[in-house]
């Protein structure tokens, strides 16, 4: 390893470090960006804490089904919904606004890498991810007493990460399709029916049959389900199913994806 | 003295005359069947401002977002330093300013500016391009929070931040005040006295005059002149009717002399009433400014201008 960086020509390398420093620095400044714009901000990380802490918290203090806590399982399923709301709102919302005023293309038009955008846009929503899953599980222990274990919380904050690509993809699509004013209430409009159907309100057993046959096909029920899993819980269908539905609608949004940018550039 | 150096300036760009970017026979026809550009070439050469002139749907933008790699044409060529305007390499070298709605309001202007030096590998030092662009003191404000012409100077700032041997400029003084706007002419004067190719497009006339090496007049996709201001201004005026364009007035005044008359001093090629000033172009204005005296002893309000590159260029972009 070493070796081959000695082999490099030092302009190269000076390249390499520069096209690191570059994803860096963008990541960190749409972090910075996002923390700022309070409408992000503090909808994004409030949404989930209030809707836990009513629904969670206080509707259903210290009660168990079964060996099941109710925080704790409410936790599992309102951590998703937090950390999908990060990825829409922080993906979707950002692009459409700099697609459609022209910064997008400023940007493309200088030397930085094309995927330090997208990069940087996909790594602030998930560090938003991770901080609103920590709030949210800050409240379940403190609150609620909830035990969870450190493995717990880590499998959790490595499901976030993975987590945000597939809505990332969503909300790319999102701001693609939909004309930049009508964004958020677009978003709106597929966040909360996909987090009711999914599964993340109420669980799932307690949908109408219909319901839970149709929630396959939502990713935000495949998520919640390998949140609850790493709880311990029982789900419905196996671990590798879950994966499998995100990866595929990951696949179907990038497609979709591909297919849309390609037709705006043809006609701009 | 500035006619002395500009004529200077003019004899080292044809001696050196190494294209720094090209378009040849470019042909832009989007998914949607307008035709954007129709045959169009154009070469930038080291060292000169040229300004790009047209009618809004000219084909300005369309041309200089091939120049930046961002679209492809239909059929030509698009070169930038003799490579692809699409390689990042290519990208090191140029510098845009885009007509941009909004940039990201909550990053602050000093924020802004480094991450796009931090793009380049030799960047311009971070003073020198607050200095350049106007932005001291403004450095630490939010980008939202800037009036548009601060906005547009910290555009201009991100333009030039790597130093670059070629820049595009779309409108670059949209909404300055005067004195602004002069500071930014110096400025961009100076990146081509050091070398430097710019490429502007702009509306107001008054800008290409003051800054352009050379204009390009385009409408519906294709170059219909292309020259100097002064050579634009008399293939303008030969287009509006005048044979020898060079030295073309238009001549204001206030006469009860009637139409057919005027049309028969020498000189005279048009004459138009414009609330209640008569406005006549002349190709001999000594003799048409004699006989005209003559005519008319009670002719009043008299004055003498050359023709603007605003008539040229509606001459020219008009049918």
């Amino acid at each position: 390893m070493s070796t081959t960086a000695f082999t490099l020509p030092a302009a190269h390398s000076n390249s390499i470090a520069r096209t690191l420093r570059i994803f860096l620095t963008e990541a960190r400044f749409e972090f910075v960006r996002l923390l700022r714009t309070r409408a992000f901000s503090l909808a994004v990380i409030g949404f989930p804490v209030i809707f836990y802490l009513f629904f969670g918290l206080i509707m259903n203090r210290g009660e168990h089904v079964g060996s099941v806590s109710v925080a704790k399982y409410m936790l599992g399923s309102y951590a998703v919904f937090g950390m999908v709301g990060a990825a829409l709102f922080g993906i979707g919302g950002g692009l459409a606004s700099e697609f459609s005023t022209g910064w997008l293309e400023l940007k493309r038009a200088s030397p930085m890498p094309p995927l330090a955008y997208l990069v940087a846009k996909c790594c602030s929503a998930a560090a938003f991810g991770l901080v609103i899953v920590s709030i949210l599980t800050l409240m379940a222990i403190s609150i609620a007493h909830v035990s969870i274990t450190l493995p717990e919380y880590a499998q959790m904050m490595a499901l976030t990460l993975v987590g945000t690509i597939p809505f990332a993809c969503l909300g790319m699509v999102i701001a693609l399709l939909v004309p930049f004013n009508a964004t958020p209430g677009v978003i709106n409009m597929v966040y909360l029916p996909m987090s009711f159907c999914g599964g993340l309100w109420m669980p799932i057993m307690l949908l109408p049959h219909w319901l839970q046959k149709f929630a396959l096909i939502l990713p935000t029920y495949h998520l919640s389900q390998l949140v609850l899993g790493c709880f311990g819980y029982t789900t419905a269908g196996s671990p590798i199913s879950h994966w499998l539905g995100l990866i595929g609608f990951t696949l179907v949004m990038l497609g979709v994806a591909a297919i849309a940018y390609r037709r705006l550039e043809q006609n701009s | 003295m500035s006619a002395v150096l500009d004529h200077i300036q003019a004899i080292t760009f044809t001696a050196s005359s190494a294209a720094v970017a090209s378009l040849s026979h470019i042909t832009k026809r989007y998914a949607n069947g307008v035709l954007a550009l129709d045959d169009l070439s154009l070469t930038l050469h080291r060292g000169e401002i040229v300004a790009l002139l047209g009618p809004n749907g000219a084909g300005k933008s369309t041309a200089v977002k091939l120049l930046m790699g961002l679209s492809a044409p239909t059929s030509g060529t698009v070169r930038i330093f003799d490579a692809d305007p699409r390689h990042a390499t290519t990208r090191l070298r140029t510098g845009v300013m885009l007509q941009v709605g909004k940039a990201p309001e909550m990053l602050r202007v000093r924020e802004h500016i480094n991450i796009f030096r931090g793009y380049y590998p030799a960047p311009v030092p971070y003073a020198d391009l607050v200095r350049a662009a106007g932005l001291e003191g403004i450095e630490s404000r939010m980008f939202g929070q800037l009036s548009g012409g601060q906005k547009q100077r910290a555009l201009f700032a991100l333009a030039l931040a790597g130093d670059p041997d070629l820049v595009f400029l779309d409108e670059p003084t949209v909404g300055l005040d005067i004195e602004a706007r002069r500071g930014m002419w110096a400025e961009i004067r100076s990146l081509a006295a050091r070398g430097k190719t710019v490429l502007l497009t702009t509306h107001y006339l008054e800008e290409a005059d003051a800054l352009a090496h050379r204009i390009v007049v385009i409408n519906k996709g294709r170059v219909i002149c292309e020259g100097t201001a002064a050579e634009v201004k008399s293939l303008g005026a030969a287009t509006a009717g005048a044979s020898t364009s060079r030295t073309l007035k238009i001549i204001r005044c206030v006469t009860d002399l009637p139409k057919a008359t005027l049309l028969a001093i020498p000189g005279v090629t048009t004459t138009e009433l414009k609330v209640g000033v008569t406005v006549i172009s002349s190709t001999e204005p000594e003799r048409t400014l004699r006989e005209l005296l003559a005519l008319d002893q009670n002719l009043h309000s008299l004055e003498v201008q050359s023709p603007a590159l605003e008539d040229a260029f509606l001459a020219l972009t008009s049918n």
